[in-house]
């Protein structure tokens, strides 16, 4: 009984921080509130028995995603009025949108009774289960392969995101290694040839 | 007891709110990106919801591979944003119509 009334309760708060998420007049308070979104949708993770990626919403979500969303609108000076300007119209298309696939999802899930499948979203495991332990034995023995993709789009992203933010200032001094290679001695040294002088 | 469809009416909620976001704030790319977060989070509801009810691991995989494409796609995005701030002082979608066809 605890775990629906904190499922409901956490359910009211995504929905308010994922509305002011989109309502939001400073983009800084739309991430903070997206920050919340997570958190809250973390926790409901845990009740339904998804520990590990509960856990991995935070760490890796929260606290590598959104905190780059962070630190880029905190960087960008964003003029907000003059972007917000000529919207004010639009609301009335947005929540007929909004309506229309909130209608369509309930109309699945109520009328559709979704036949033939179990009612319950958190099944009993049974004693000893752990949930990170069967995640890892599945994703290293069934799933090693799109593992191993995933982990070369990761790296491809990351190159990606260096080299389209990567900037040349003018008026560097940046080495050139293979100069720096190809030099001989009688680029860098003149040896004179003199007669020698008599002491003083 | 969580039922299935409070989660899946939960996740559709999530995914509406978003949809109406991209129209609300239509011209904002960072908003955009957000708004796209958000709906990747209302995919994923689903998955953890169906993977617990069916209890089939499989769901949770594919959440993890999601999490990861969305990860990579945020990076991509922001540095693209930073890109197009830097050439243009503004990141609003209207002056991105050089290609305009």
């Amino acid at each position: 009984m605890f775990p629906t009334v904190l499922f409901y309760v956490f359910s009211v708060v995504l929905v308010a921080a994922a509305l002011g998420v989109i309502l939001a007049r400073n983009p800084v308070h739309s991430v903070l509130l997206l920050v919340l979104c997570f958190f809250n949708s973390a926790v409901i993770w845990l009740l339904l028995g998804a520990e590990f990626l509960g856990i991995v919403l935070v760490l890796v979500y929260v606290g590598a995603v959104l905190v780059l969303l962070l630190f880029v609108v905190m960087m960008l000076d964003i003029n907000i009025e003059e972007i917000r300007k000529g919207l004010a119209g639009l609301w009335p298309l947005a929540v007929a949108v909004a309506g229309f696939v909130v209608f369509a999802i309930i109309n699945v899930i109520v009328v559709k009774h979704l036949g033939g499948i179990g009612l319950r979203a958190d099944l009993p495991q049974p004693a000893g289960y752990s949930n990170t332990r069967s995640l890892g034995v599945a994703l290293f023995t069934r799933y090693a392969y799109p593992a191993e993709i995933a982990a070369s789009i990761l790296l491809v992203a990351s190159v990606a995101a260096i080299v389209l933010t990567l900037r040349r200032r003018a008026g560097g001094k940046p080495q050139d290694i293979a100069r720096q290679v190809a030099v001989r001695a009688k680029d860098r040294v003149r040896i004179v040839k003199m007669a020698s002088e008599k002491r003083p | 007891m969580i039922t299935l469809s409070a989660v899946l009416t939960l996740s559709g909620i999530l995914f509406a709110i978003a949809v109406a976001g991209v129209f609300l704030n239509r011209r904002n790319i960072i908003l955009l990106l957000m708004c796209i977060e958000l709906m990747l989070l209302a995919v994923n509801f689903n998955f953890v919801a169906f993977s617990r009810n069916l209890n089939d691991i499989s769901g949770q995989i594919f959440v993890f591979f999601i999490l990861t494409v969305a990860a990579a796609e945020a990076a991509i995005g922001l540095a693209i944003l930073v890109v197009v701030f830097r050439e243009r002082r503004s990141i609003d979608v209207e002056d991105l119509d050089t290609l305009q066809g």
